[in-house]
């Protein structure tokens, strides 16, 4: 008795908290709908943001997504294999890059921010300026160069753990063959692991750019910028981006209700891109999984 | 094996740096923020404003502990923010935790096959939606209805940010808890029901201990992620630095208010030196917090299932 109540308590959890899903996207999907057009997708806001679209908001955020992957892509997928094809498994460095990889992955993502601002605009961006610019404000300054690096170093962690579990279920017999053909490890990795290993890495790399392109709190001092009248077109350009778009018109607006429709659809929009890259990875990922059952 | 060639040894080595990035990452983190912060020790001319003893200890006047970093005489006491947080953190776990432990206690041990296939996956889908997106949510619509739901005077205070801050909380907390117990062996459940013991018996006495080194340390990387989220509580709080323990007023958090005020400060002042502090702090404390969620699963996991 008191314990199928209590079964069907730990129910009622679950439909609560899926309950409180429906509402949010319900509620964005409803208000965010009317909006949305072709037109909105593709011109510049207007009107101190109560008219117009948000198309540099989408810009910037492609820009600086597509930066952030030609950072974390080389250096994730190296880790990845260094972990798993070159390091022997119980060793005390191995050991030690897991730990550290695990505890970047839970640093807060304002942390990111400060470090974003304290290391490559004070340090990396003034050290360029003094060095090749004679003191010149060029580098030192927020730019999307320096936003990108920032998102990198906080996804890299995602793209790690995807192209290891994908190194992980290359069967060793593929390995032996090749060395006993007579190939290099190198050789090796290059013909026979990285081609098997790509859906791993294509995964890690989309959950990378969903977060990556959500994230607004590591940005916020490091590049983007409420409203430019041009779009970025050099490295250290600032930027606008969807994520600190949605954040500055809730809460810095002079007028709420007439931004509001507008604040809705961006939502949207940040949204749909977010859960259509996330879905896209687990597609991939499920994909992967299930030739790997029917490989077994 | 071919003699390995130039091409060969270069990729092995940047393979091996690259490795060490994540370790790099960390200690530049470190660093660079704890430089910016050392100045709070150290530099004569930021202790005459906002030396550790005026962080923390009482200045004087009515207001013996107030953050107010804009002013004539800018005063940078940390307890109101710290009290904010811990406030809108305890509602955040209060939330979140019983929800998550008892949907994972849910989808592991009683529901359905079909059903579980539905509910996993939409729970994740909460852990994919950007905290921008979550506080614009509280912001906008929540608090409308926590405020008529609570009869209190402010829209933004305390328990909403909670709630929004333990929606972030959930899916961390459930995925964790779910493997935990869906990892616990067959047997054990066999071996209960073998005994006549009814389905809540053998999850609540049997299956969810086994689980509980598990379930402890998704409560504790829950708890970690609460303390350091930013965009949430800075859209959700009403960000008002009051020293108060009432959780219906509005509070500002720790990371909240170096969101808010480091892009309008001047860099090398005072003010600039104590949100780097608070920066380091909190790196610190999730970084001591993930650490521990990690011990707590490799010492207890072979205490309760007696296996390596």
């Amino acid at each position: 008795m008191i314990g199928s109540l209590c079964i069907m308590l730990s129910a009622l959890c679950c439909l609560t908290i899926v309950g409180f899903v429906a509402a949010i996207l319900g509620d964005i999907a409803y208000y965010g709908v009317h909006l949305l057009s072709w037109q909105f997708l593709t011109t510049a806001p207007s009107r101190g943001m109560t008219e117009g679209g948000i198309f540099p908001a989408i810009f910037g955020t492609a820009f600086l997504v597509i930066l952030m992957t030609i950072a974390v892509i080389p250096l994730g997928v190296m880790t990845a294999i260094y972990l798993h094809e070159y390091a022997s498994k119980k060793s005390r460095t191995v050991v030690w890059i897991r730990l550290a990889i695990q505890n970047l992955a839970g640093v807060p993502a304002i942390v990111f921010g400060l470090f974003g601002m304290g290391f490559f605009i004070q340090f990396v961006g003034v050290g360029i300026d003094k060095a090749f610019f004679a003191g010149h404000l060029t580098f030192g300054q927020p730019a999307i160069l320096w936003a990108a690096l920032t998102l990198a170093l906080l996804t890299m962690p995602t793209v790690v753990v995807s192209t290891e579990e994908s190194l992980r279920a290359i069967p060793a017999a593929h390995r032996d063959v090749a060395y006993s053909l007579g190939a290099t490890k190198l050789q090796m990795i290059r013909r026979i692991v990285l081609p098997q290993a790509l859906g791993g890495i294509l995964t890690g790399t989309i959950l990378a750019v969903g977060r990556g392109a959500g994230e607004v709190a590591p940005i916020l001092f490091t590049g983007a910028a409420y409203f430019l009248p041009y779009l970025p077109k050099k490295l250290n350009d600032q930027f606008m981006e969807l994520g600190y778009h949605i954040y500055v018109m809730a809460t810095q607006s002079p007028d709420v209700e007439a931004t509001k429709p507008i604040l809705y659809s961006t939502v949207f929009v940040l949204l749909a891109l977010t859960f259509a890259l996330n879905f896209t990875a687990i597609w991939i990922r499920s994909r992967i999984r299930q030739r790997l059952r029917l490989e077994r | 094996m071919k003699p390995r060639g130039w091409v060969e040894k270069t990729a092995e080595t940047a393979i091996k740096l690259s490795a060490f990035t994540a370790i790099l990452g960390l200690f530049l983190i470190f660093v660079f923020i704890g430089k910016e912060a050392l100045p709070v020790f150290t530099s004569k001319t930021v202790q005459m404003e906002a030396g550790p003893s005026m962080l923390f200890l009482a200045h004087g006047g009515a207001r013996p502990f107030s953050w107010q970093p804009i002013g004539d005489v800018p005063k940078y006491s940390l307890w109101p923010l710290f009290v904010g947080t811990l406030k809108v953190t305890i509602v955040a776990m209060l939330f979140a935790l019983p929800l998550a432990l008892g949907a994972a206690l849910f989808t592991s041990e009683f529901a359905p096959d079909w059903l579980k296939e539905i509910v996993k996956p939409v729970i994740e889908l909460l852990s994919g939606i950007p905290s921008v997106v979550l506080g614009f949510f509280a912001l906008m619509i929540m608090a409308d209805y926590v405020q008529k739901l609570l009869g209190v005077p402010y829209r933004l205070n305390a328990i909403n940010a909670g709630i929004a801050l333990g929606l972030a909380v959930i899916p961390i907390v459930f995925t964790m808890a779910d493997d935990a117990l869906t990892a616990v062996p067959k047997s054990f459940r066999e071996a209960s029901i073998a005994m006549g013991a009814s389905a809540w018996q053998t999850a609540s006495r049997v299956v969810f201990p086994a689980a509980l080194p598990g379930i402890l340390a998704a409560c504790i990387l829950g708890f970690g992620r609460a303390i350091g989220e930013t965009m949430i509580v800075l859209m959700s709080s009403g960000n008002a630095a009051i020293l108060s323990w009432a959780f219906d007023k509005p509070v500002r958090s720790l990371s909240a208010t170096v969101a808010a005020e480091l892009g309008e400060v001047v860099v090398g002042s005072p003010h600039f030196h104590v949100l780097f502090f608070i920066g380091t702090a909190l790196f610190i404390f999730t970084f001591g917090i993930n650490l521990f969620a990690g011990w707590v699963v490799a010492k207890l996991q072979r205490k309760v299932l007696g296996t390596s």
